[in-house]
């Protein structure tokens, strides 16, 4: 246990540092060879439609013009998108819906012709010259308006619009409102669109060669694209190669089969040859996913004495134009309703709709942002109502320590909630704050505002939880590692070395992770989401590691005449128990066990975990504003987060995760919305420019704190951190403002727009 | 890569103006940081460029013999807020043209572009009106210099004539002396984003500091191009530097500002934030002009 100690625990340089500062490492189009086509989308022009022509002349007779494919061209192939497990249970798969091209074209850039050229300039001039028809059907975007009787209809299967429908039912609502002297509090909280701004837009390139279709993407989920591209096409899945190199982020969007099949088509329609398909951010924001937006009801009935009686969550999702992740997102945030503030009495509904927007689909927090945004607002309405502090109301309410979830099995098994708020108020003055901008006048006041979150790790037992690893042992001591987790730039690949150190017992710097993944060789994985990668690696590298050193304490028994009970590999060298003594480098055996003239092996190892367990993380966020009133502006003056993520695996990359975390949330929380033409469809601002993803100007210094509680289910005590930290934020920072304005917001973002209308409506502003 | 029908690189001011001539079709290039997303969103459509981008009697700022602040239009945003003259005579034209963008812009973006691509919201164009800045112009036919007001045409379009480059933008003495300043530019966000108002006021107080001996407010993004607010100008000026005399500036404004109404912003807000910002440039600027904060 001492020995694991070692790498674990230790803020350890990223393994890929060195390469990512020197601009060695290598993305997806520095790899692309210079001799590409370059492909370009022609996207619909109407919200909701029918192709009716595509006129393809002017076009082809463009010098440089390779191929001009359209929506009547791709074969009928509906595939899945959602980045999930494959289920071999029908009843549980994804739903199918896309084509490569379409001629039904459901929202504004749904794709409809693709054209492939020698260069990009050549393309986008090709792409100008491409003619669509289309026969106009009214669309909608609201998604109250898409579940009126005769509202446009997008899916034939899905009459009504309604992608999906569940609901929670425990004890009895009806009876328990009954109850005499209970306050009723209501609430309507709504979110936006927003979109992940991963740094590097999807880009991809495909080309035949070795009998097969071998793509490259800049894609989390490198399995489950294989398996998308071999359904979408048609084709025997070992004849899809995918390669995912190094990943400029994701946060989700890419845990989407997005361009990969058409780009693998495009190549096959070009004789195989070498194609590029480089979207651009506009097409990234139109184009790509979205987060959901979310509008949530949520009534509460609580006691004087401030326990709640009953609760009652409807929340309607706006999934876009198709399918993608869809129902799961939001059932994930209904799911955390009775758990974060267990009531006996407790009914929630969720509905997933779809609309004529851009798709929806999975995003950093997958539904619970969302959630957290509802219920944490309302928490602080209630606690208002019936006179409690928040933070007094919060410890009254939350999931206790010892609460089990009978569904996922998930223990709270420490006072997790009551640590982090804690902490978190020993950093901000919590306490002396609150009373300090209890009663404030003037144009600028400040307030300071709370909210914790739910969150669990992976996606057991919703779905297949499952990580392999191989590790190969070198010469020199040395070991390559694989797993089918993904690195896209999180870090993971570094925590992945950290744990492989310990669980095998060599130095850190003698393992060699290999970062990027070829599905014909790496070993499987369904890749980068739901917050999972160290938590299920874990156990695979654990497991692994222990295969491989048995077969090396094997070897060694051979070379040392001790018995293999008497043997310990520590540090690269094989030690004797029973006095320490050490015996062999690693290195010097491995030699041997490759040259040998008498015993030569190569020894390697290679196991599969499925992991049928999950952990809860959870955590909160203090913020705090200053609201210059008639400004209609809010500045975040301080902010923290605490997070009980279990063992850190590396503190340093823990607290980056944090601080990307926050920052996003507070984009959320203050500025980032999409907006949509009422009249075309269009969306307006699907650029960074007018689309207002907050910058580091607006930023405070993000405090990230951490309560270490050891995760007993988990193979190195630890759980999920890339999504939570932005789970809390948003709603932190409009509790914060309700302290210091008096004011209740419910919707985000906080902008100076809504601002304005607020205070108006608030009497704040003489307007 | 862009879709450029052609490059002409310029040796001189005149050698720019000959290319013009012969390229009558052909747009001027200088940092690139409005012209090339002009080109990528495809607004610009295989265009001929002629870049002047390496003629460095453009840059820099001076000092004119007769008082005369001469910013060569070539100068770049950054370069303008270092600069030692900028910030002895008008300081806030450097603070205003440090809110364009991010540093990189501001390394690349120059003040002669930021002029002639003519849009309202550019970040020096409040402030060069509110000091009635001139732009002097090089054609075939000479040198002329036009009052900045005169230049803006409508939005995106200002009197650049065929063949015409702008060479420099003139502060005369009179305009700055004795003036101080401040701009302040109400956006989305603090980096990176383009104004929602910008509005810049200075003043010049009486000797003893209590009077409003002058008063200039101009806004960008409160009407097609950036505009003057004579009637807030003639509410405060000879009034007393104080509460009151803001209050009915800033309410004047109104009776000149045109916003609009767009998904961007609403005209409601637009001009409730026209009011705060005047009032509070306008308070600002009087304590930098040494009178009292009251």
């Amino acid at each position: 246990m001492e020995q694991r100690k070692r790498a674990v625990g230790t803020s350890v340089n990223r393994v890929d540092a060195y390469d990512k500062v020197t601009g060695r490492a290598r993305y997806t189009d520095d790899l692309c060879g210079r001799e590409a086509y370059a492909a370009r989308i022609i996207h619909s022009t109407v919200a909701n439609g029918r192709v009716l022509s595509v006129d393809t002349e002017e076009a082809k007779k463009l010098p440089g013009v390779v191929r001009v494919i359209t929506c009547f061209d791709v074969p009928k192939n509906y595939y899945p998108t959602a980045g999930h497990p494959w289920s071999t249970d029908e009843a549980h798969q994804d739903v199918s819906d896309r084509l490569m091209l379409t001629d039904r074209v459901r929202f504004y850039g749904d794709d409809v012709a693709a054209v492939v050229a020698e260069d990009e300039v050549t393309a986008a001039r090709a792409a100008r010259l491409v003619k669509v028809t289309y026969e106009e059907y009214p669309f909608v975007l609201d998604v109250e308006d898409a579940m009126k009787d005769g509202a446009p209809q997008l899916h034939d299967a899905y009459p009504g619009n309604v992608l999906n429908h569940t609901g929670i039912r425990s004890g009895n609502y009806e009876e328990a409102i009954k109850e005499p002297g209970l306050i009723r509090i209501e609430g309507w909280y709504d979110t936006p669109s927003v979109q992940h701004c991963h740094i590097e837009n999807f880009v991809c390139y495909a080309y035949e060669a070795d009998h097969k279709i071998n793509v490259t993407a800049s894609t989390q989920i490198p399995h489950i694209v294989r398996r998308v591209v071999g359904q979408a096409l048609g084709i025997p899945w070992g004849k899809v190669r995918v390669i995912k190199p190094y990943i400029g982020g994701g946060f989700g969007n890419k845990q989407d089969v997005l361009y990969e099949p058409l780009c693998a088509y495009l190549s096959m329609q070009c004789g195989g040859h070498l194609v590029k398909l480089d979207i651009s951010r506009e097409e990234a924001f139109n184009c790509t996913r979205v987060r959901h937006a979310i509008r949530s009801h949520i009534v509460s009935w609580v006691r004087p004495d401030g326990t709640y009686a009953a609760r009652k969550l409807t929340a309607y999702s706006n999934q876009g134009a198709y399918a993608s992740h869809g129902h799961g997102v939001v059932a994930k945030g209904m799911g955390a309703f009775p758990q974060l503030y267990p009531c006996p009495h407790v009914e929630a509904d969720c509905y997933t709709v779809f609309t004529n927007r851009p798709v929806a689909g999975a995003m950093r927090g997958y539904g619970i942002p969302q959630a957290m945004f509802a219920v944490e607002s309302h928490t602080d309405d209630v606690a208002r109502a019936v006179g409690m502090s928040p933070i007094e109301f919060r410890r009254k309410n939350v999931m206790p320590q010892g609460y089990v979830d009978v569904f996922s099995k998930n223990e709270n098994y420490y006072d997790t909630f009551n640590e982090c708020m804690d902490k978190a108020s020993a950093y901000m003055d919590y306490e002396r704050k609150v009373r300090e901008y209890a009663v404030q006048t003037g144009n600028i006041r400040r307030g300071i505002g709370l909210a914790v979150f739910w969150y669990n790790t992976a996606v057991w037992p919703i779905s297949l939880e499952t990580s392999s690893c191989r590790m190969v042992l070198n010469q020199d001591g040395s070991v390559q590692v694989q797993v089918g987790e993904t690195e896209i730039g999180q870090g993971a690949d570094t925590a992945f070395s950290q744990m492989a150190a310990d669980a095998l017992g060599i130095p850190f710097e003698n393992v060699h992770i290999i970062s990027s993944q070829d599905t014909d060789v790496t070993p499987f994985g369904t890749g980068a989401y739901a917050s999972r990668q160290t938590y299920t690696a874990g156990f695979s590298i654990e497991q692994t590691a222990g295969l491989l050193k048995k077969r090396i304490l094997a070897y060694a028994q051979e070379l040392t005449r001790m018995p293999v009970s008497q043997l310990d590999l520590q540090e690269g060298v094989i030690v004797r128990k029973s006095d320490g003594r050490p015996m062999l480098l690693l290195g010097e055996l491995a030699t041997e066990a490759l040259y040998s003239l008498s015993h030569s092996e190569h020894l390697t190892a290679e196991s599969t975990y499925q992991i049928k367990s999950n952990a809860y993380s959870f955590g909160c966020t203090m913020a705090e504003v200053e609201v210059d009133i008639e400004a209609c502006k809010v500045r975040l003056i301080d902010i923290v987060n605490v997070h009980d993520c279990g063992r850190l695996i590396n503190p340093a990359l823990a607290k980056a995760q944090v601080h990307g975390g926050m920052s996003m949330g507070i984009g959320y929380a203050l500025s980032e919305m999409e907006k949509f033409d009422a009249v075309t469809g269009r969306t307006l601002n699907g650029n960074l420019l007018d689309y207002k993803l907050s910058t580091a100007m607006d930023h405070p210094h993000l405090e990230g704190q951490f309560v270490e509680n050891y995760e007993p289910t988990s193979a190195f005590g630890t759980k999920a951190l890339g999504e939570p930290p932005v789970c809390s934020v948003a709603p932190a920072i409009r509790n914060a403002v309700l302290q210091a304005t008096g004011i209740g917001i419910s919707q985000i973002p906080l902008s100076p727009h809504v601002l304005f209308e607020e205070f108006k409506k608030g009497g704040l502003l003489d307007v | 890569m862009y879709d450029l029908k052609a490059l002409y690189e310029a040796e001189s001011v005149s050698h720019a103006i000959r290319l013009l001539e012969e390229h009558p079709d052909a747009k001027v290039i200088a940092g690139g940081s409005d012209i090339l997303i002009k080109i990528r969103e495809g607004k610009l459509k295989e265009p001929e460029l002629v870049s002047i981008y390496g003629l460095d009697e453009l840059r820099g700022v001076m000092l004119e013999e007769d008082g005369t602040l001469r910013i060569g239009s070539l100068t770049s945003f950054s370069h303008v807020t270092k600069n030692p003259l900028i910030q002895r005579h008008m300081h806030v034209l450097g603070e205003a043209v440090d809110k364009v963008g991010g540093p990189q812009i501001r390394n690349i973006g120059t003040i002669g572009g930021n002029t002639c691509n003519g849009v309202t919201s550019a970040d020096s164009a409040s402030t060069l009106f509110a000091y009635d800045a001139l732009v002097e112009l090089a054609g075939p036919d000479g040198v002329r210099v036009v009052p900045i007001q005169d230049f803006y045409l409508k939005a995106g379009c200002v009197d650049l004539r065929h063949g015409e480059i702008e060479t420099a933008v003139l502060i005369p003495k009179a305009s700055y002396e004795g003036y101080a300043g401040h701009y302040i530019k109400y956006a989305m966000r603090n980096a990176m984003d383009i104004a929602t108002l910008g509005c810049s006021v200075n003043v010049k107080l009486s000797e003893d500091k209590e009077c409003l001996e002058d008063v200039r407010i101009a806004f960008g993004v409160a009407g097609p191009v950036p505009l003057r607010c004579p009637a807030a100008e003639r509410a405060a000026k000879g009034k007393k530097a104080e509460d009151e005399t803001y209050r009915q500036f800033a309410a004047e404004v109104l009776k000149d500002i045109r916003p609009r109404e767009s998904w961007r912003a609403s005209k409601a807000f637009r001009e409730h934030i026209s009011q705060v910002l005047a009032r509070r440039a306008m308070e600002e600027a009087v304590n930098r002009a040494g009178g009292e904060k009251r």
